[in-house]
């Protein structure tokens, strides 16, 4: 097994408010724009995603990262790690839609709706692959994930805080729907620069 | 004559990235050199005629019930080929594409193209459609990279151009940038088109495609989405 990083507290912290502010996935590395651009529009429903994303996100983790380093590199099959990676997480988003709506209705009624959107997610197939790429340790990687969870629901609230002004004004007709929130987002995205080099520095 | 029509069908008047808005993440992503654009959208197109051809090929073998999970296993197996083919001899555009190459998985053009044309159409027709599909999204990514690149860095496939370079806008290849260029660029197709061309408004539950696996299409929580 190859050489992986466990980094200390210290180091948690970083990769933590690295991956919330300075590698945002929607705003600054893309991931996950369709429900972004698409669930945004009121602020509950951009909570109930974001904590959907944020749950299937550490899930996934927690599932995938073991069958890397114990079932696909001790095997020499690195290579499947596109296919298996995205059955196992679509087998478990299924898993956890058929266990809420049995035994915790209410939660499933909350979050439920925006789970199936989560399968075809980029964000969350990326987490696990970066994970891997960037051969982080299991502590390393479920915090990582927690920050990418983390940094998506910052964006997302933010930007459906952005949305709510925006109904209001007045947009040229060639601009109005999506191409205004694009420039919206474009701007939202802009604040996030006002982060880099503020997390590498923290604790020098 | 129709068989033509097909082809010119995905790369003009249904262009994946500019007028059925699919693909989104990568497009935004991979834009900021042209360079890189081509090799994700050939990468991209690859992919999607393979998988459209498998797909057309066995849609009559294919259970209904069980049908994503098993466009999604087609997909996944091409994606994986791609890669290994990538990283085997173009290395220096596997390191430039990173993990947008496995996301081409979850990109919506090819799964979304599998549920709108390759399960009800013969394989030759899909093939085209493929190969239409997978040359718009090339072509759309081309564009917006080109106008990132020449006003980002000031260079154009890598060459120098002479007054951008001392003036290059370094946001424009930089995150905000993408975000802006996507955005003018449907404006002006919809300003051209006299807003007729962009079908989809708003993002939301019809518009993605996998709206008809997922179920929720009759339920009242897909609807609250709807009536945007």
């Amino acid at each position: 097994m190859e050489a992986l990083i466990h980094p200390d507290f210290k180091g948690l912290v970083v990769i933590l408010m690295s991956a919330v502010f300075v590698n945002n996935y929607v705003l600054q590395k893309f991931l996950g724009i369709c429900s972004f651009l698409g669930v945004s529009k009121k602020l509950d429903q951009a909570t109930g995603m974001s904590l959907a994303v944020i749950f299937v996100m550490m899930l996934s983790t927690a599932v995938t990262w073991p069958i890397q380093y114990y079932l696909l590199n001790p095997n020499g099959l690195g290579y499947m790690q596109t296919i298996v990676f995205i059955l196992v997480i679509a087998a478990l988003v299924q898993l956890v839609e058929i266990v809420l709506k049995k035994y915790i209705p209410s939660l499933h009624s909350a979050m439920g709706i925006y789970l199936p959107l989560i399968t075809t997610n980029c964000a969350v197939l990326a987490v696990t692959i970066l994970n891997v790429d960037k051969s982080y340790g299991f502590l390393a990687s479920m915090v990582n994930s927690l920050g990418s969870g983390l940094g998506y629901f910052v964006a997302m609230v933010m930007f459906a805080g952005v949305r709510s002004r925006m109904e209001g004004g007045e947009t040229p007709e060639s601009f109005q729907g999506l191409p205004i929130l694009l420039v919206a987002a474009a701007i939202v995205s802009v604040s996030f620069f006002g982060f880099a080099g503020v997390i590498e520095n923290l604790f020098s | 004559m129709k068989k033509l029509g097909i082809l010119i069908n995905g790369i003009l008047k249904e262009n994946p990235v500019l007028v059925l808005i699919l693909g989104t993440c990568p497009t935004l992503a991979i834009s900021t050199q042209a360079s890189n654009a081509i090799g994700m959208g050939l990468a991209a197109t690859a992919v999607l005629v393979c998988s459209n051809i498998a797909i057309s090929a066995l849609r009559k073998v294919i259970p209904d019930n069980v049908r994503i999970p098993c466009y999604i296993v087609l997909i996944a197996g091409f994606v994986t080929i791609v890669q290994m083919l990538v990283r085997a001899y173009a290395p220096a555009l596997d390191e430039s594409l990173g993990i947008y190459l496995p996301l081409i998985v979850v990109n919506c053009i090819i799964l979304g193209r599998a549920e709108m044309f390759a399960n009800k159409n013969t394989v030759w027709d899909s093939t085209l459609d493929g190969i239409g599909m997978g040359l718009g999204f090339t072509l759309a990514l081309f564009v917006m990279a080109a106008i990132r690149e020449i006003f980002g860095s000031g260079t154009f496939y890598g060459h120098p151009i002479p007054v951008l370079i001392d003036n290059h806008i370094s946001i424009m290849t930089l995150a905000p940038g993408g975000f802006f260029v996507y955005g003018c660029m449907i404006a002006a197709v919809n300003k051209f088109s006299k807003g007729k061309a962009i079908k989809k408004k708003e993002f939301g539950c019809m518009g993605c495609p996998s709206a008809a696996a997922c179920g929720k299409l009759s339920d009242a929580s897909c609807g609250k989405e709807r009536e945007v």
